[in-house]
């Protein structure tokens, strides 16, 4: 770029001279507000055959709308709904909904594109200021209505009847009473329901997968066995509710390697039980290292170290898993002494 | 009015049809008297002014998709065997919320495609709403007269989140059940109540058979009703306070510069909502969102790996991931810290934000209107608190998904845990001080363009060899722009002692308050403006360093 480039009164020796810009406009602003910059025309507003072009591709957008909805109404009768097909690069979807999906988006789409280029280059794009006014009301009304008001108050007496005033209140204080205890059958009280589970003396341990009772020899080392309690049944009316406490997981350790004494009590030739439902918030606990013997919650990474009484080594659970007390009844399968000894689950104000 | 029939009847058979229909309805409503102050209403243009529109009609779009939905779908958690048109499920056992939530998928022509909108909105909704939410808090758009409808917006935020909770939970499958599991376990650790709350919640113990009949009503009913009024009494507040607009040339406090509303803004508003509603149709079409049939039907006692919440309830998940496991054991009774302290820090770090235009306001004392916008830099202590805010936020969607970080990029979980324990109180205090520092760079940049000119790039050398840089001076329009913004004096305790030497009892608040007021405008917190006097004095000949 040569010096001939450089408009001549940005050269230092001009400046001097041209920045006579008004300044001083008052204490906070120092530069005076010009004022509205003047409107600079598009080349729609001079160039007729420009605005017709504008024109032309409004209505072309409109009509590629009115296109896409006829496709919409042709795929919806065309595709089946259980047609796949294979679209690059998102693999194989279905036609349906894909082609209904972007016809809808494209005859919506083309729309909105073409109002908004309606707006911006054939509608008047010339700036124009209004006046606001402020929000707070003149002194002349608001002592008109605090008037108004002091004569409504005055006239309802209610300042001076403090009888009405009370029981009025009184009143109306009570009537929500009636909302309130209507809520009171939306559950029955907790009780001790948290504390009791399906689990009895004596109840078979059932195999989750199999449906069968189980031998110790089923529980093989290394592998993590859910078991729910004999006679709960999928299609039970209240499965969901005694499954939700009484969801068990079953390991085989080593008894060697078993560091609670009352878990090496509680299990039977190295198999232990505790309760799957994760003691933070109650999510199902899914994940076993056999190596480690250590068990995860999916949810939010409480872990649990089964070899020593089930204590929480890292995550946001506040205290160990119950232990189910197991053994093996007179024909060789497994059962559980008694229920849990403390309430499964998270824990709350009344566990204690 | 015409007094007379005759002249009635005449002037009727002249005006055409749609000026006698809009007679009619202003003999009954009073249409023109509405028309008059608003159809050629003045609004200003700014691309950050559309975030608000995008919440506005992704929420119609919400409607809209969410009543065709209600056709559908069967609130019910009866347990069904499934026969529908999805192989891999059939002869399940699942509940009839699942179950026509398949039938909607699989079955009904479209309704998938309505179901994926429906859901995608709902996400854009929220983060819409997030973003225009920090659109008015980094402008200051919230300052009075706007205080109400920054509370307004703030609801409708919350809302949004519950009312996305319970919609997610509708069909009942085992990723939702999770979270339902998890509000549950949530609600318990409420000292006192908490059992009492979830069993009434759930008509007994979890889950039993009512939650979603319950939630559906307060999903379809309840909140949406609460945030349809919310929304209007926040869209009928913007037209009456009239937008705010960016400083510039031409735009003061009193006045409010841009298009009318028709036809410009009715075009552009109007044209917009369609872009909005084309756009998330398509990605419904392309990008599969909630794919229940593949997640399976809920059962309490099994769970998936990488349970997420919808992101806007990441921030929820973070706290409980990260809250260490405290149980306070007294008296026969738990506290369930670890859970209930998560519980309490999330209401009150939404709240944080909710209040800020109170807090603001007061240390400033200014009870003027306000709707010229600030841009971020020149409120750098606000900007600087905004960015905080938003780093606890983002740190604690992080920890909402601590596995998946630690899968994706081969990291420990305890490791990232771990790091989002300490960034959630590091983080913050490390973003506030570095946003204030960089607004205070860029105010010293804008008070360098006024007063030395913007760098051109050119170098010029001078007849003696000197080389120059030619700085191009600003023109009014941008010196003004440049020096629009108000800068407050802080707060003056005055003196300790009056003026018989006796010390002067001064109340915590106001020596709070000229803290605060000295950390938002003291002398290192704001870079003073150039003065006229300032810049006379280098452009008037000696000036150029």
């Amino acid at each position: 770029m040569s010096s001939q480039d450089i408009p001549e009164e940005n050269l230092p020796a001009a400046q001097e001279t041209t920045l006579d810009k008004v300044t001083g406009a008052d204490e906070k602003h120092p530069f005076a507000d010009p004022g509205l910059p003047p409107h600079e025309h598009r080349i729609q507003d001079i160039d007729e055959r420009a605005a017709k072009r504008s024109e032309r591709t409004v209505a072309l957008l409109f009509t590629v709308s009115m296109l896409a909805t006829i496709g919409f109404i042709a795929s919806f009768v065309a595709f089946p709904a259980d047609k796949s097909i294979y679209v690059f690069p998102i693999g194989h979807i279905s036609a349906l909904n894909f082609s209904l999906g972007l016809t809808l988006g494209v005859a919506l789409f083309a729309i909105g594109a073409g109002a908004v280029h309606w707006a911006r280059t054939l509608m008047s794009d010339v700036e124009v200021a209004d006046e606001r006014h402020p929000i707070e009301a003149s002194p002349e009304v608001k002592s008109k209505v605090l008037d108004d008001f002091r004569q409504g108050a005055k006239e309802s007496a209610l300042g001076r009847r403090k009888l009405i005033r009370n029981t009025m209140l009184g009143a109306l204080t009570l009537v929500p009473l009636s909302g309130v205890v209507l809520l009171r059958d939306l559950g029955p009280l907790p009780e001790t329901k948290l504390r009791h589970t399906a689990w009895r003396r004596g109840k078979l341990l059932v195999n989750m997968n199999t449906n069968q009772p189980m031998r110790p020899s089923d529980v093989a080392v290394g592998s993590l066995t859910f078991a729910k309690p004999e006679g709960l049944e999928e299609h039970d009316e209240e499965f969901q509710n005694e499954i939700a406490k009484a969801a068990l997981m079953l390991v085989r350790l080593q008894p060697d390697d078993i560091k609670d004494k009352k878990e090496l009590e509680w299990s039977h030739e190295g198999i232990v039980a505790y309760s799957k439902i994760c003691t933070h918030v109650g999510c199902p606990i899914s994940l076993y290292e056999q190596q480690t013997h250590h068990v995860l919650c999916p949810c939010h990474q409480s872990t649990f170290d089964l070899s020593d009484g089930a204590r929480v080594i890292f995550g946001p659970a506040g205290h160990a898993l119950p232990q189910l007390r197991i053994g093996v009844n007179a024909d060789g399968y497994l059962e559980a002494l008694g229920d849990f000894e403390e309430p499964v689950g998270p824990a709350f104000w009344e566990r204690g | 009015m015409s007094t007379t029939t005759t002249n009635d009847s005449g002037a009727r058979r002249a005006a055409p049809a749609g000026e006698r229909l809009a007679d009619w309805a202003d003999g009954r409503l009073g249409i023109y008297s509405l028309a008059k102050s608003n159809m050629r209403k003045i609004f200003p243009d700014h691309w950050s002014f559309m975030l608000g529109e995008v919440c506005l009609y992704s929420f119609i779009i919400i409607i809209l998709t969410g009543v065709y939905l209600t056709l559908f779908f069967h609130p019910s958690m009866n347990e069904v065997v499934y026969n529908g048109s999805y192989v891999p499920l059939q002869g399940q056992l699942m509940s009839e919320a699942f179950n026509s939530t398949l039938h909607i998928s699989f079955d009904v022509r479209g309704g998938l495609l309505i179901r994926q909108i429906h859901h995608w909105a709902a996400l854009i909704f929220l983060a819409g709403m997030f973003v225009h939410m920090m659109r008015v808090f980094f402008t200051g758009a919230f300052r009075k007269p706007r205080e109400i409808n920054w509370l307004f917006g703030f609801l409708l935020f919350v809302l949004g989140m519950f009312t996305g909770f319970t919609g997610y939970s509708l069909p009942d499958d085992l990723l939702s059940g999770t979270g339902v599991r998890f509000m549950e376990g949530a609600i318990l650790s409420v000292p006192i109540v908490g059992t009492y709350i979830s069993f009434f919640l759930f008509g007994g113990e979890f889950p039993g058979h009512d939650f979603v009949a319950r939630f559906y009503s307060i999903h379809i009913l309840l909140l949406p009703g609460i945030m349809l009024g919310l929304m209007v009494g926040h869209l009928i507040l913007v037209f009456y306070h009239k937008h705010t607009q960016f400083a510039g040339p031409g735009k003061t406090n009193n006045n409010v510069v841009g298009m009318p509303l028709l036809p410009v803004y009715m075009a552009k508003a109007g044209g917009f909502f369609f872009l909005v509603f084309g756009v998330i149709a398509a990605v419904a079409a392309i990008a599969t969102i909630n794919p229940i049939w593949a997640i399976g039907p809920y059962r309490s006692d099994q769970v998936s790996t990488g349970a997420q919440p919808d992101w806007y309830m990441g921030f929820a998940e973070g706290l409980i991931r990260a809250m260490p496991g405290w149980e306070i054991n007294i008296w026969g009774h738990t506290l369930v810290l670890g859970v209930f302290i998560p519980l309490v820090i999330f209401p009150l770090v939404l709240a944080a934000i909710a209040v800020y235009p109170f807090i603001e306001s007061w240390v400033t004392g200014d009870k003027r209107e306000h709707h010229i916008l600030d841009r971020p830099r020149n409120a750098p202590t606000r900007t600087a608190f905004g960015v905080a805010w938003i780093t606890a936020y983002m740190v604690m969607l992080v920890g909402g998904g601590n596995d998946l970080w630690a899968t994706h990029f081969h990291l420990s979980i305890n490791a990232v845990t771990w790091f989002v324990r300490i960034a959630f109180f590091a983080g913050p205090v490390v973003a506030f001080v570095a946003t204030k520092r960089i607004c205070l760079g860029l105010q010293r940049r804008d008070r360098d363009k006024v007063l030395h000119g913007r760098e051109s790039g050119i170098i010029k050398r001078l007849p003696h060899g000197e080389f120059i840089e030619v700085h191009e001076p600003l023109s009014q329009e941008q010196l003004h722009t440049l020096t629009a913004h108000e800068q407050y004096v802080p707060v003056e305790i005055g003196p300790l002692v009056d003026e018989h030497g006796v010390e002067r009892k001064l109340k915590g608040s106001e020596k709070l308050r000229a803290k605060l007021s000295s950390a938002y405008y003291g002398e290192l917190n704001q870079i003073s403006k150039p003065t006229a006097d300032e810049y006379k004095e280098i452009t008037s000949g000696h000036g150029h360093h």
